[in-house]
């Protein structure tokens, strides 16, 4: 009997890790909206693929309009792609009635940009509201729901309601009630952008915590590459309804390419050269000019003295122009823009020595 | 005043309140779901159902723009049916009934297409039914401004119920019209006029006093 070999349950080897059971498969979606009277057929997605490996978060960047919020919608159901599957913990969600399509949706926790709590009801009321739709009684609600404000740093705030609370402790609020039946999905909707930077901060270390503690999946969608870069395992930067980068987040934001992934970059790590510096860029030397040079550091690099080393064996002087060094995912990236007067010879060896290891040299111009 | 008088004034004004009691609460068990229904039924909403939606709507514009003496001559008949007569107090509560569902329909309609669109959306993710929604949502979140809706309502009723002395229903407007003015006795008039008066800054007060006990949307200073 040649019966094809079949993975062991509840084993699976490495190489089908593409297609998990769990956490969350997109694949080749598209959603079309058809043409009205007035307006032509909209493609708001066009073939969709994305994976979200249990446990990890996946950032989605895009700008307004780009097509993220269709996309998020998609995953919970609450809108249906015009072809494609969406799989959520092994459950085609794509492929339920109305009726099942709500009890699953008790497994997907969501948070929303403006929070969406209601004002009628407590902190407390609030977080309980999804046990209440799920028929849980009332002695076990009370027993999830105050461990929850306990989590977000609520327990004192459980009599409050929205309306005397902070933008954080609602968006706080906001969190405790997704995460209210223990879903294992967590779908985040811009949940930092109508806030302050500081309350982001804390938002975002919220959630970081929740991944780790509970080892959540999430997905989340945002327009600010700064929440990307403190959040994401993997990011996905979707453009006129594509996917035109997608990749673990230091990799995008050390090699960004992309036109649309580099300005997002740029926005947040200091690589795109200062305005004052693109005016007086000119493609050729001009006499007495220096040339000026990008460098990007990566990973273990970023921390070594290598500009005065260069600088010591070539007998060249660099000129900072501008730079930065920041943790991205965990390991340490920089950028620096630099000028220096060097004959052709003397700039090509700077730039080869520069290149050494895991950086990227780019000549920008000159400057005069 | 005689006795004799402010014996009939205090008869009257319990027969108001009586036909305006009824007529509110009937209204409201019929023109609260008709509400709903109105407020949820359009294209892409909860329970989308367009036709029955814009059906419901004519009928609902119609009985509104009847002048409310024609509708209590024109449904007599039907106040027959369910009155067992047409003149008297308990006849008048049936096109005061009548008069009132529409009006509460449209006034509850209103009142719940203002709750933001954002918490349905958020209760769909929760994986709440349609009927859950309405339940858990969209009325406790509505609540402070159906308060203020029906209050509204009440104090319109009071007016209307005036004019059903014209086809003997009773009532305060009775006594005023009958007494007051076909036998010209202005302090009879007066007096109906200013309990009507108390009657409405009542109505008014205790519903505004409700409505703000049930808004939560202001911050409260402790």
């Amino acid at each position: 009997m040649n019966a094809p070999w079949q993975p062991p349950a509840g084993e699976r080897p490495a190489f089908v890790s593409t297609q998990p059971t769990t956490g969350i498969l997109i694949d080749r979606v598209r959603k079309v909206y058809s043409a009205r009277k007035s307006s032509a057929e909209v493609v708001a997605l066009d073939d969709i693929s994305l994976t979200v490996p249990k446990g990890s978060i996946l950032g989605v960047i895009g700008r307004s309009g780009a097509g993220k919020s269709t996309l998020i919608r998609l995953i919970n159901g609450l809108d249906k792609p015009s072809s494609g599957r969406v799989v959520v913990n092994g459950v085609e969600i794509t492929a339920l009635s109305e009726r099942d399509l709500r009890t699953a949706r008790r497994s997907i926790g969501m948070v929303f940009q403006h929070f969406n709590l209601l004002s009628s009801r407590t902190a407390f009321g609030n977080v309980a509201l999804p046990l209440e739709i799920a028929g849980t009684p009332k002695a076990e609600i009370e027993k999830r729901v105050l461990p929850l404000l306990d989590m977000v740093g609520l327990a004192d705030k459980r009599d409050r309601y929205p309306a005397e609370l902070s933008g954080g402790q609602k968006q706080r609020v906001g969190i405790a009630r997704a995460l209210a039946t223990e879903p294992s999905v967590l779908l985040s909707d811009e949940a930092t952008s109508a806030l302050d930077p500081e309350t982001t901060d804390q938002i975002l270390e919220l959630l970081k915590q929740i991944n780790r503690d509970l080892h959540l999946t999430i997905l989340f969608i945002t327009h600010e590459m700064a929440v990307v870069k403190a959040l994401a395992d993997r990011v996905a930067v979707i453009e006129g309804g594509r996917i035109v980068e997608d990749g673990a987040t230091f990799d995008v934001f050390a090699t960004p390419r992309h036109e649309v992934t580099r300005r997002f970059v740029s926005s947040v790590t200091g690589s795109g050269a200062p305005d004052w510096l693109l005016e007086k860029l000119q493609p050729h030397q001009p006499p007495g000019g220096q040339a000026v040079l990008r460098i990007t550091f990566k990973g273990s690099d970023a921390n070594q003295p290598l500009l005065s080393r260069v600088s010591r064996d070539l007998g060249v002087n660099l000129n900072i122009l501008s730079g930065q060094v920041e943790m991205i995912a965990g390991h340490p990236f920089g950028t620096l823009i630099v000028s220096l007067d060097a004959a052709p010879e003397v700039l090509r060896q700077v730039i080869a020595q520069l290149s050494a290891g895991n950086n990227l040299v780019e000549q920008l111009g000159y400057v005069a | 005043m005689s006795p004799e008088l402010i014996r009939m004034i205090a008869s009257s004004t319990l027969d108001t309140l009586y036909m305006v009691g009824l007529a509110g609460l009937f209204g409201t068990l019929i023109g609260l779901p008709l509400g709903i229904f109105l407020a949820t039924s359009q294209a892409g909403e909860l329970f989308a159902a367009p036709i029955a939606n814009r059906l419901i709507g004519v009928v609902v514009n119609a009985t509104r723009s009847t002048p409310f003496i024609i509708l209590v001559v024109a449904i007599v008949p039907l106040t027959r049916l369910i009155a067992g007569t047409s003149i008297g107090t308990a006849a008048a509560t049936v096109p005061l009934t009548i008069a009132a569902i529409p009006f509460i329909a449209r006034v509850i309609e209103a009142a719940i297409r203002e709750v933001d669109h954002g918490l349905i959306e958020a209760a769909r993710a929760f994986g709440a039914s349609p009927l859950q929604i309405v339940r858990k949502v969209l009325l406790p979140e509505a609540m402070p401004a159906v308060t203020m809706a029906l209050t509204l309502t009440i104090v319109s009723l009071l007016g209307y119920s005036a004019m059903v002395g014209a086809v003997g229903g009773g009532g305060l407007g009775d006594l005023g019209i009958r007494y007051g003015y076909q036998r010209f006795m202005p302090e009879v008039m007066l007096t109906v006029v200013l309990v009507l008066i108390a009657l409405v800054q009542g109505v008014q007060t205790l519903g505004d006093t409700l409505a703000r006990k049930l808004d939560k949307r202001r911050i409260r200073r402790h």
